[in-house]
C-alpha cells in the first residue's frame, strides 16, 4: 500500500521514544535499581466545565459512572480512566477505551444547557507513565511540589512544572507510580530531559549522602 | 615535609599524586590540596591582584581570602580556594597571579538540581547542628541536615569529650543515629549559600569532585539543592577575625585555628619556629597543640591578663607567653614568606614590648565572628555585640533560629544546649575565660595594614573613602571594594566595619555592618543551570509532523519555543532559491505548509458571541455558522495584540486561531477579562493547539487535491465558498476544511486531530505528487502574505501600532457601542496624521534586497544624509524576494505613509542611501482575484 | 523562589504565576462618555505605593485562575489571598 491509500492511524508522539526508555528500565534494573518509563495508552480525553453546585454534575457522574472531585488537586478512577479536577469548574475526563458516552458529543449535551461545555482535547495532550522506587527521586529532580506520600498520596494530582515543561501529574501510589500528562508538543522535550535526568539511575548508587 | 606522626584524619596507608606549579608532590586521602601543599613546606600560592604581593594559604576553609589556584586537571576551573580543594590521585593546579583563567572547551560534567523538602533543616553539622537534627528526628520530623566540610563534627577536635567519649566518637553516634531515619538527608559536602522567602534554602552540594579523575559520569558533578523548609536552624559556626597590622599579608600569616586545624585534620605542622598574636583565649590553644607537636611557639597576647589555664597549658609544652603585646609589623625573606614579627606594646601593657622574633609562621586571632550569612539573606536583624566585637543575629525572622556560634555561642556545652536543650549532654566545665580586647588594628603604616587580602585593598584605602566624604559602611566597602572577593567578606568585612567606626570616632554598633547577601560561597554558573543547558536550555516544541520535516531535510526556524519548518531545500538550493521555488509552487499549482503551531482556543457557551464582540474590533456575533471571519484584537491602549480567525461552529460554540506566538497570551488575556470583568458571562475558554494539526493548502491546484483526496465533499465555490468551513470524514476520522487564504490563492486548511496529523500530511502529499505539491515552510509563508499586505502581528507590529495604521480600518466595527481598544481610537494621538502607517516599499533599483530593521529618511538628491539627528520616518518591518513580482520588496511603517504613496525615500544600507518607492501594502492581486481559484 | 498561595491549588513557586498589575481598578462601564484624560488615566496610570498593595495574579502553570492579593511592596511578602470580586481585605499593617 501506498502513503496514499494507506488508512489513517493515529500516531503516539513519543512512539519513537520507546527503546530508549526500555532500555533505561533495562539498565536501571541492572543497578538493582527500579524505574519503569513508559508512554502512556492513549486515551479519549475531554475537557469538562460545569457548575459543581449546579445540575450538571449528577448527571455527568452518571454517565461517567464515577463522581466528580471537587476537592482540588484530586482525581478519582472510572472502569476505564480518570476524572481529574483542573480548576473549581474544571476536570479532564480521560477514557482509554474511547467510550463514546465519555466524549464531548455525549457529554456537552449534559452540561450546555446549564451554562457548561465540553471539549474534545484528546490531541491536547500525551500520557507518560512512570513508576517504581526511583519514581519520585527521579520528578524530585525537576519538580518543585512536595511528592512525599505524606503530601501527595495515591488521588492527588497537580497541575506544575517538571523541568521547564507544564504537566498534569497524578499520583497513582503512594510515591512509587504517577501519571504524567504534557502537552504534545512537549513531549519529546519531556520525554529527552527525563531520560537525561535518570541518567543518575544508570550506573552504580553513589555512596550514602551524595 | 611537615607531617607530624599521630595527628590527623588523613589515611596515611595510601598516596596520592599531584603537580603544583610544575612540580609533583604526594599527599593523602583526606588531604586538601593547602594540608597538602602546607606540608611540603609551599607557602607561596600566588600574588595579589592589584599589588603582585606574594600570597599564600590563610585559613584551612572557606575564610581564606589569597589562597587561590587554578585547577588545570580534571578540568580546568579558575579561582578556588586550595584550602576547600580535596586532593584527588592526578590533580594538576597551579597558583593564581592575577586573575584565573576559564575552560576554553565545554565542560562535560553533568550538574542538576534537587528539590527537597523538609520540616526542618539544620545548616551546619558540628555539636550544635548535628543535635538540632537529631531533637528534629527523634521529633519524627522531616529532616535535612548539611554541612560544608568533608565530615561532621565542626570544629570539635580530637581531645574534645562528649558524654564522656571521644568528641568523635560522639559524632559519630549521631551521624549513625540520623542515618537510621527514612526521612533524615544528611548530606556533607554541602554548602547552603542562600537564604530566601518562605523557608527557601539553595545549598551546593559537591558529589564527585573529592573522586577526582575516577568521577562516575552518571553522576552529577554537582547538584543546587533547593530546599524548602519549614523551619530553618542555622548553626553554620563562626569565622575567626585577622587583626590588621602592617605587612599582615605575607605568605606564612595564618588564622589561629587554621594553624590548630592543619595539624589536627591534616597531621600538617605549618612551621617550626611559630609566633602567635591574639586577642582572646582560643589561639592558646592553637599555641598549645602546635608547641605539643614540635614547634617552637611564642604568643604575643594583646591583653594585659591572660587566661589561667591556658597560659598554664601553655607554658607546660614550652610556649612563651607575653602579655600585653601586640604585632605592629613583619619582615619577610626572599621569597616574600614571613620571616619575623616585630611587636610592640599593647595599650596599657609593656612599654618595652618593642621588639623582634625571627619566626616562620605567625598565627592571628582577632576574636570570632558568628557566620550568621544564612541569618541575614532573609532580613534578619545583626546587632553588634561588645563582649564579641562582632555583629551577632538580634530580633526574630519567623522560621529561621540560630544557634551555636553562628549565634555568638562559643563554648561547646552552649552549642550542645542550643542544639539539644535538656536533652544535651553533659560536658566539662570550661575553664575561666578572660574577655575578648577587641581589636582591628595595630600602631603602623596604614598603606600596610591589610584589611581585604582578596582586593588589596588597606587601612589607608578606608581612610581615603572616608576623606571622600563616605559615611556609610555600605559606601566605604563599595568605594574600597572590600568584601567583594570570592569571600565575600568572611575575614574583612567585620574590621573593616570596626576600623570605619573608629575612624569615624563612632561605634561599631551604631555604624552597622553591611547586608550579606547570597551566594554565601562562590557557586559555579554550571550548578546553577543544572540540566538547562544544551538541548535542554529551553523546551523544544514540536507539531506532530516533526519527524517528516526532519526526514524531508527542512531547515528549522525557532518560533518562540517550536520549531517551525523554515524552508525545504532541494540539493544545491540555498534558502532563497529554495523560497522562490516554493513561492511559485504555491501562486502557480499547489503547495503545502505545517501550520500547526497556530494557537487554537475553543470558544464556548451561550454567551460567546457576546463575549468575542467584546474582545474583537469587528463583530463576531453576527457571524453566521459555518462561516469564518478574520479578527484582530486589541489592548485598552487600542494598539493591536494579535489576530486570527474565528470559526463559528455553532449558535454557541466557536473556534479562534491566534498568532503561533500569541497563544498562550491571547488565552490568558481572553481569561483576564473573562474571569475578572465579565464573570457574569457564560462562556468556557479550552486551549485546543495541540489537539488539532492545521494544514494550509495553497494553490490554484488545491481544490483539485482536496476533491481527490476528500471524495464526499462538494468542493464547488458555490457549495465551499471563501471564508466557509465544513466538516467531512477520511477513513472515518473527522476532518475539518476552512477556506481561509493567508496567500491570496484558493487555499484551504485541513484541520485534524493531532494524532492523525502525520498519517492525514502524508496522505496529502502523497496524492498531491501529481500535481507537484511542495511542501513550504514559514520563509516562504511570509513571503505569500507580505505580496498580500498581510501583518504578522509581531514583525510588521510592535505594540505601537493600531489596525487603522495597519490600514485595516475595515476591521474596526463602528456599529458596536464598545469593545477593547474603541475608546483609544478616539483619542487624537491616534488619529494624527503623521502616525506609522503600513505601507509598501520597493526599492527603485528593482534590485537591492532592504535589510529588516532598516531606518527610512527622506530623499535627498545629492545622495547625502542631513546633518544629525537625522529625522527618521520610520523603518522596514518585513522584507524579501519576490517570485511572482521579480524583484525585492520590503513592508514598512512610515510616518504619514499611505499620504506619501508614489514618493521615493532613501534607505541607508552598507555605507550608501537606497531610494525607495512608497506604495500601498498589496502588491500581489490587489483585486482580490484569486481567492477562489 | 517565593511561594504564592492560590486560593485553589494552595502554595506554589512563584514562577507558576503571572502579575496582572493593580486590583480593583474596573473597567468604566461607559468609555465613551469618559474624557481623554480620564480614559487615559484608567489606562495607563497605576498607583506604586511602598507598603500593602491590592494586586491581581493569575495561577497560569496550574489551574488557571485569576485572583486578589494584597502583597507588601516592601517586603514581597503576601498578606492576603482574595477572590475576584471581593473587597480588599484588611491587613495587619495595611492602610485599608
Ligand atoms: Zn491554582
Amino acid at each position: 500500500m501506498t502513503a496514499e491509500t494507506r488508512p489513517l492511524r493515529p500516531a503516539h508522539p513519543l512512539e519513537s521514544w520507546e527503546p530508549a526508555f526500555a532500555a533505561l528500565t533495562r539498565e536501571v534494573a541492572a543497578q538493582g535499581g527500579d524505574l519503569v518509563l513508559e508512554p502512556a495508552p492513549q486515551a479519549r480525553a475531554t475537557d469538562l466545565r460545569l457548575d459543581p453546585a449546579g445540575p450538571a454534575r449528577p448527571a455527568v457522574a452518571a454517565a461517567l459512572g464515577a463522581g466528580l472531585p471537587t476537592h482540588p488537586n484530586t482525581w478519582t478512577a472510572t472502569d476505564d480512566g480518570e476524572i481529574v479536577w483542573l480548576g473549581p469548574d474544571e476536570w479532564l475526563v480521560t477514557s482509554r477505551y474511547a467510550r463514546p458516552d465519555a466524549a464531548e458529543p455525549a457529554l456537552r449535551p449534559l452540561v450546555a444547557g446549564h451554562g457548561g461545555a465540553a471539549v474534545d482535547v484528546t490531541g491536547q495532550r500525551v500520557a507518560l507513565r512512570l513508576r517504581g522506587r526511583l519514581a519520585r527521586e527521579l520528578l524530585a529532580l525537576g519538580c518543585a511540589l512536595d511528592l512525599h506520600p505524606s503530601a501527595f498520596p495515591g488521588g492527588h494530582c497537580a497541575q506544575t512544572l517538571l523541568g521547564q515543561a507544564g504537566v498534569l501529574l497524578l499520583a497513582l501510589g503512594d510515591g512509587d507510580d504517577y501519571l504524567i500528562h504534557v502537552r504534545s508538543s512537549f513531549a519529546g522535550y519531556l520525554a529527552e530531559w527525563l531520560l537525561d535526568a535518570a541518567t543518575e539511575f544508570r550506573g552504580a548508587a553513589p555512596a550514602a549522602g551524595t | 615535609m611537615n607531617r607530624v606522626d599521630g595527628y590527623g584524619r588523613i589515611d596515611r596507608s595510601r598516596t596520592l599524586r599531584f603537580t603544583f606549579d610544575g612540580t609533583v608532590y604526594t599527599g593523602h586521602p583526606g588531604d586538601t590540596l593547602a594540608s597538602a601543599l602546607l606540608a611540603h613546606g609551599v607557602r607561596v600560592v600566588g600574588s595579589s591582584i592589584k599589588l603582585g604581593r606574594p600570597r599564600g594559604i590563610t585559613a584551612a576553609w572557606n575564610d581564606d581570602a589569597t589562597g587561590l589556584v587554578q585547577i588545570e586537571e580534571p578540568f580546568p576551573e579558575p579561582m578556588l580556594l586550595a584550602s576547600t580543594v580535596e586532593l584527588t590521585d592526578g590533580l594538576v593546579a597551579g597558583g593564581v597571579n592575577g586573575q584565573g583563567r576559564l575552560a576554553t572547551v565545554a565542560d562535560t560534567a553533568r550538574y542538576d538540581r534537587r528539590h527537597t523538602h523538609c520540616d526542618t533543616l539544620v545548616v551546619g553539622a558540628g555539636p550544635a547542628g548535628l543535635l538540632a537534627a537529631r531533637t528534629a528526628a527523634r521529633r519524627g520530623e522531616r529532616v535535612v541536615l548539611v554541612d560544608d566540610r568533608r565530615e561532621a563534627g565542626g570544629s570539635l577536635a580530637p581531645t574534645d569529650r562528649i558524654d564522656g567519649r571521644a568528641a568523635h566518637r560522639f559524632v559519630a553516634d549521631v551521624v549513625a543515629e540520623l542515618a537510621g531515619y527514612t526521612d533524615v538527608l544528611h548530606l556533607q559536602r554541602t554548602t547552603a549559600f542562600g537564604h530566601y522567602d518562605d523557608g527557601f534554602v539553595l545549598a551546593l552540594q559537591r558529589r564527585t569532585d573529592h573522586l577526582g579523575s575516577d568521577a562516575p559520569g552518571h553522576l552529577s558533578r554537582q547538584r543546587v539543592h533547593r530546599i524548602r523548609a519549614r523551619r530553618t536552624v542555622v548553626a553554620a559556626g563562626a569565622h575567626e577575625r585577622p587583626v590588621a597590622f602592617a605587612d599582615n599579608d605575607r605568605p606564612g600569616i595564618m588564622l589561629a585555628s587554621a594553624g590548630r586545624e592543619y595539624l589536627l585534620r591534616y597531621g600538617v605542622l605549618v612551621g617550626r619556629e611559630v609566633a602567635v598574636f591574639t586577642t582572646d583565649d582560643a589561639a592558646y590553644a592553637a599555641a598549645a597543640d602546635l608547641a605539643g607537636a614540635g614547634a617552637r611557639v611564642t604568643l604575643f597576647d594583646a591583653r594585659t591578663t591572660t587566661p589561667a589555664h591556658w597560659t598554664r597549658a601553655c607554658t607546660d609544652t614550652g610556649v612563651t607567653v607575653r602579655a600585653g603585646t601586640v604585632v605592629t609589623g613583619t619582615e619577610a625573606g626572599p621569597d616574600g614568606a614571613v620571616t619575623a614579627v616585630r611587636t610592640g606594646p599593647a595599650p596599657g601593657g609593656d612599654p618595652a614590648g618593642g621588639t623582634t622574633t625571627p619566626c616562620d609562621t605567625l598565627l592571628v586571632s582577632g576574636g570570632w565572628t558568628p557566620a550568621a550569612h544564612l541569618f541575614s539573606h532573609i532580613r534578619g536583624t545583626l546587632v553588634f555585640d561588645d563582649a564579641l566585637g562582632a555583629f551577632r543575629p538580634g530580633g526574630a525572622v519567623a522560621g529561621t533560629e540560630v544557634i551555636g556560634a553562628a549565634n555568638g555561642t562559643l563554648d561547646l556545652a552552649g552549642c550542645l544546649a542550643e542544639g539539644a536543650g535538656a536533652q544535651a549532654p553533659s560536658v566539662a566545665p570550661e575553664p575561666e575565660r578572660v574577655p575578648t580586647l577587641v581589636t582591628w588594628w595595630t600602631p603602623g603604616d596604614p598603606a600596610r595594614q591589610f584589611v581585604d587580602l582578596a582586593r588589596d585593598a588597606t587601612v589607608a584605602d578606608i581612610t581615603r573613602a572616608l576623606d571622600a566624604g563616605m559615611r556609610s559602611v555600605e559606601h566605604v566597602k563599595r568605594y574600597t571594594t572590600i568584601g567583594t572577593a570570592h569571600d565575600q567578606g568572611r575575614t574583612s568585612g567585620m574590621i573593616a566595619a570596626g576600623i570605619t567606626a573608629e575612624l569615624l570616632g563612632r561605634s561599631a554598633g551604631d555604624l552597622g555592618t553591611t547586608t550579606f547577601r547570597p551566594p554565601y560561597v562562590p557557586v559555579a554558573f554550571g550548578a546553577l543551570a543544572g540540566r538547562e543547558r544544551g538541548d535542554l536550555f529551553d523546551p523544544v516544541r514540536t507539531t506532530a509532523v516533526h519527524p517528516w520535516h526532519v526526514a524531508h531535510g527542512a531547515v528549522f526556524e525557532d518560533v518562540g519555543q517550536w520549531k517551525r519548518p523554515r524552508y525545504f531545500p532541494r540539493p544545491g538550493e540555498d534558502m532563497d532559491t529554495a523560497v522562490l521555488r516554493e513561492c511559485a509552487a504555491a501562486r502557480r499549482d499547489v503547495a503545502i505548509m505545517d501550520g500547526s503551531t497556530l494557537g487554537k482556543i475553543d470558544v464556548q457557551g451561550p454567551d460567546a458571541g457576546e463575549f468575542l464582540d467584546r474582545v474583537y474590533t469587528n463583530m463576531m456575533s453576527s457571524l453566521r455558522v459555518g462561516r469564518v471571519r478574520y479578527g484582530v484584537m486589541c489592548g485598552n491602549d487600542g494598539m493591536v495584540g494579535d489576530d486570527g480567525t474565528v470559526l463559528r461552529l455553532a449558535e454557541d460554540h466557536y473556534l479562534l486561531t491566534t498568532t503561533t506566538g500569541g497563544a498562550a497570551t491571547v488565552l490568558g488575556h481572553l481569561e483576564d477579562w473573562l474571569q475578572t470583568e465579565w464573570p457574569h458571562l457564560r462562556v468556557h475558554l479550552t486551549s485546543v493547539t495541540e489537539h488539532w494539526a492545521v494544514f494550509p493548502v495553497v494553490g490554484p491546484r488545491s481544490r483539485e487535491l482536496l476533491r481527490q483526496v476528500f471524495p464526499d465533499l462538494d468542493a464547488s465555490n458555490d457549495a465551499f465558498g471563501f471564508m466557509s468551513w465544513q466538516d467531512t470524514a477520511l477513513d472515518g476520522v473527522p476532518v475539518r476544511l476552512a477556506r481561509i487564504s493567508f496567500s491570496g490563492e484558493l487555499a484551504y486548511e485541513v484541520n485534524v486531530d493531532s494524532r492523525y496529523g502525520l498519517a492525514l500530511w502524508e496522505r496529502l502529499v502523497a496524492a498531491g505528487a501529481h500535481l507537484g505539491i511542495t511542501p513550504y515552510g514559514t520563509e516562504t509563508m511570509h513571503v505569500l502574505r507580505a505580496e498580500k499586505g498581510f501583518p504578522i502581528i509581531g514583525q510588521d507590529t510592535d505594540g505601537t501600532v493600531t489596525p487603522h495604521d495597519l490600514g485595516m480600518s475595515w476591521v474596526v466595527s463602528a456599529k458596536k457601542d464598545d469593545f477593547v481598544g474603541k475608546r483609544s481610537f478616539a483619542r487624537p494621538e491616534n488619529n494624527d496624521p503623521q502616525r506609522k502607517h503600513l505601507v509598501g516599499l520597493l526599492p527603485t533599483d528593482a534590485a537591492t534586497r532592504l535589510p529588516e530593521g532598516a531606518q527610512i529618511v527622506e530623499f535627498a538628491a545629492d545622495g547625502t544624509l542631513p546633518p544629525p539627528p537625522v529625522p527618521m520616518l520610520g523603518h522596514i518591518t518585513s522584507s524579501y524576494l519576490s517570485a511572482e513580482l521579480d524583484r525585492p520588496f520590503a513592508l514598512a511603517l512610515v510616518k504619514g505613509g499611505r499620504a506619501r504613496i508614489g514618493e521615493v525615500v532613501h534607505v541607508p544600507h552598507e555605507g550608501s542611501l537606497v531610494a525607495a518607492e512608497i506604495t500601498g501594502h498589496v502588491l500581489v492581486d490587489p483585486e482580490g482575484a484569486r481567492r477562489d481559484g | 523562589m517565593q511561594l504564592i498561595d492560590c486560593p485553589w491549588c494552595g502554595p506554589r513557586e512563584e514562577l507558576e504565576f503571572h502579575y496582572g498589575g493593580q486590583a480593583h481598578v474596573s473597567y468604566p462601564p461607559d468609555p465613551q462618555a469618559l474624557t481623554d484624560e480620564q480614559w487615559g488615566h484608567f489606562v495607563f496610570f497605576r498607583d506604586n505605593p511602598k507598603g500593602p498593595f491590592p494586586e491581581r495574579w493569575v495561577h497560569g502553570a496550574g489551574c488557571r485562575r485569576w485572583f486578589n492579593a494584597v502583597r507588601d511592596t516592601r517586603t514581597h511578602e503576601f498578606l492576603a489571598v482574595y477572590p475576584i470580586g471581593a473587597a480588599r481585605p484588611g491587613v495587619p499593617g495595611g492602610d485599608a
